[in-house]
């Protein structure tokens, strides 16, 4: 969020800065930056790059003949499949109703909007475990909703339904936070000259608005799929974890330990880990080009 | 095609503020009209009202003989032009000038042709392809009136269209504006708080301060029969010089000027009186009176000089050096006075400024009527 703000306000360098930046640096001595450059690089390496290198390493220790045979265990299957559907479905969810909040939290004046923008960073700010644990309170035996749901025989906590719920909340603030400092630096004045040229409010918002948002809306999107796919405290409290029902890759991951099965596990990681880097990647793009257009 | 624009009783509050109180008028049909006035005088908001970006709170707005009030913006067909240009950033100028068309489901072949036909005629041909970052503030303001233009809108709404671009740039638009409402005729209202650019393109002006109309006239009445001394400081350079009314003149500094028959015997008002309309000599003349010259600019072809009244108050005088006999600082010389316009102080209206450095410049709001020398040569 801060570097996003940050980036968002320096679109481009005027010539001048970099030329200074440059004579400040010839004047300093090159032992200091070298020294810090080594820190940082050391720090980066050994806490990002040292762990990633671990997995690959173990993941393919013991042969590659491991990794087809985990791919095609159903458990593993399934769990690969069940933190798609979740992802998917949260991605889906929270993109319509963040860009709805958004629009309002941009546009509209409301008595209690600070309150509603400060909640919509709740989740950041709370445990996933106290998340799964109030979903529990709420949707599970005795819970305030617990019989309207089982009256109608639908199953919410041990099953899927609690589970995209507590992601979807986990992930409420990405696309939000990311779409309404763009809302706000694009204005109103071009959503009036469509509607003065004769556009709809559903032209004016598919024409203008969103092709206006969209690398800061993908970019909240490419958030909120990595922290669905990352998830485990709040959807292990909610789901039980049984294998090949409610079991997500990360889930797997944290049984496939507990049996000593320490090289399913790192297969398994080690493709999350993948798919999150393509994410990042994803990220990086989408944060370039968004504070290109809020600039 | 062309309508005309009325406009009845239109009131509108934010809050507490009430932006604009009441205010009537008619924009000619084919004919630019200027709103005019200080920022914060309503002006803006009028224009929004009747391109329907606003909901007035009372009032009525008419386009020919049809009534808009209650329209939204799209039932409108009115072509707006925004001061900061809101071009869709996303799409290249042909994109730009080919929404309107889009959304109406023009036919593919009649949109091109009217998107060519506009770019030509406001001389962007070449740049289609561009996007309106690649642009400078000129050429964007281009593309948004042909914009703007381009669904053939009965009528034209200018906010402020020249606000943000530079003087020179502000000149060339100016001149080029009016070369393409000659030729299109398109009933124009134009939002400006720049009096020369008013004076210059519209046929009417309508001057409005706090959200009230002060005077709808003609440039030259409006310049020359200002209705308030609102107008007479806000349109042209003017000089406030105080005196008490007898005999329906009012009298200071040793000299009287007609015109105070309006005026109660004996109390104070103001006279208003334009630089060039003082005129001076080095010999008494008829109905002249004494000043000297504190100060002279020369600039060339005239000079601005500031005079002292024998009351101690103070005027300036712009006049062609060939006319000013020599006359140097120092010197004390006759002054002469066309045109003083009188009005009553109010207890409601603030003395407008003017060239004045006397007392009576109090008044809060006077940050607007602060500019009142804007109009002056080399000003601005």
């Amino acid at each position: 969020m801060t570097t996003a703000q940050t980036q968002q306000r320096q679109p481009q360098q005027p010539a001048g800065a970099e030329a200074a930046a440059k004579r400040r640096s010839a004047r300093r001595p090159k032992l200091v930056p070298g020294i810090l450059l080594g820190v940082a690089l050391a720090y980066v390496l050994v806490l990002l790059l040292g762990p990633l290198a671990g997995i690959i390493y173990y993941a393919f220790k013991s042969g590659v003949g491991v990794v087809g045979q985990t791919f095609s265990r159903p458990d593993v299957q399934h769990a690969f499949y069940l933190t798609f559907v979740i992802m998917l479905i949260t991605v889906i969810v929270n993109t319509v109703f963040g860009v709805l909040v958004a629009l309002t939290l941009a546009r509209d004046r409301f008595p209690g909007k600070r309150l509603v923008s400060a909640l919509v960073d709740l989740p950041l700010a709370v445990s996933p475990v106290i998340v799964g644990l109030m979903a529990v309170l709420l949707f599970g035996r005795g819970g305030w909703f617990e019989p309207f749901f089982a009256a109608r025989g639908i199953q919410i906590i041990f099953a899927v339904p609690s589970m995209v719920l507590v992601t979807i909340f986990i992930s409420i603030p990405f696309v939000i936070r990311e779409v309404v400092p763009v809302l706000q630096e694009l204005g109103l004045e071009e959503e009036q000259a469509a509607w003065t040229l004769g556009a709809s409010k559903a032209q004016t918002f598919f024409r203008v608005t969103l092709p206006n948002i969209r690398w800061g809306l993908l970019y909240g999107i490419a958030l909120s799929a990595a922290r669905a796919i990352g998830e485990v405290g709040a959807v292990l409290i909610v789901s039980g974890a049984i294998q090949g029902q409610t079991e997500t890759a990360t889930l797997f991951i944290l049984r496939a330990f507990d049996q000593f099965q320490d090289q399913p596990g790192y297969i398994v990681a080690l493709t999350l880990a993948a798919f999150s880097i393509l994410l990042l990647i994803g990220i990086e793009t989408f944060k370039r080009k968004r504070s290109r257009e809020a600039g | 095609m062309a309508g005309a624009i009325t406009v009845q009783g239109l009131t509108k509050s934010f809050g507490a503020f009430r932006a604009v109180d009441d205010v009537s008028f008619e924009a000619r049909a084919g004919e630019i009209t200027a709103l005019l006035g200080p920022s914060g005088s309503g002006k803006s908001t009028v224009l929004r009202m009747i391109a329907g970006l606003e909901q007035p709170d009372a009032g009525s707005i008419w386009v020919g003989s049809e009534e808009h009030t209650d329209k939204t913006p799209q039932e409108r067909r009115l072509g707006f032009v925004f001061q900061h240009y809101a071009l869709f950033r996303h799409m290249n100028v042909r994109q730009n000038v080919e929404f309107g068309l889009k959304v109406r489901k023009t036919p593919r072949p009649e949109a091109r042709s009217r998107v060519d036909e506009l770019l030509d005629l406001v001389g962007l041909g070449p740049f289609g392809d561009r996007y309106p970052d690649q642009l400078s503030g000129g050429q964007r303001q281009r593309v948004a009136l042909a914009r703007a233009l381009a669904p053939r809108p009965q009528v034209l709404l200018l906010d402020e269209p020249f606000g943000a671009l530079d003087a020179h740039v502000r000149q060339e638009l100016r001149r080029w504006l009016d070369g393409l409402h000659r030729e299109l005729g398109v009933t124009s209202l134009l939002v400006t708080h720049d009096q020369e650019e008013a004076l210059e393109l519209a046929s009417a002006v309508v001057v409005m301060r706090r959200g009230r109309v002060e005077q709808a006239a003609s440039p030259v009445d409006i310049y020359n029969r200002p209705a308030t001394p609102f107008v007479a400081g806000f349109v042209g350079a003017s000089n406030v010089v105080r005196g008490t009314v007898q005999r329906g003149s009012l009298h200071f500094g040793g000299t009287a000027v007609a015109g105070a028959d309006h005026v109660a015997a004996g109390t104070g008002a103001q006279a208003y009186i334009r630089p060039h309309d003082v005129l001076l000599t080095r010999t008494p003349a008829d109905r002249s009176f004494p000043v000297s010259v504190e100060r002279r600019t020369d600039l060339g072809w005239m000079s601005k000089l500031q005079l002292r009244l024998t009351d101690g108050q103070a005027i300036f005088a712009e006049l062609p050096n060939e006319e000013l006999d020599g006359i140097e600082e120092r010197e004390h010389v006759y002054a002469n006075l066309r045109n003083a316009k009188v009005f009553s102080i109010d207890a409601g209206e603030p003395p407008a400024g003017g060239a004045d450095d006397g007392p009576g410049r109090a008044a809060p709001h006077t940050s607007d009527e602060n500019e009142v020398l804007a109009g002056q040569p080399g000003h601005e």
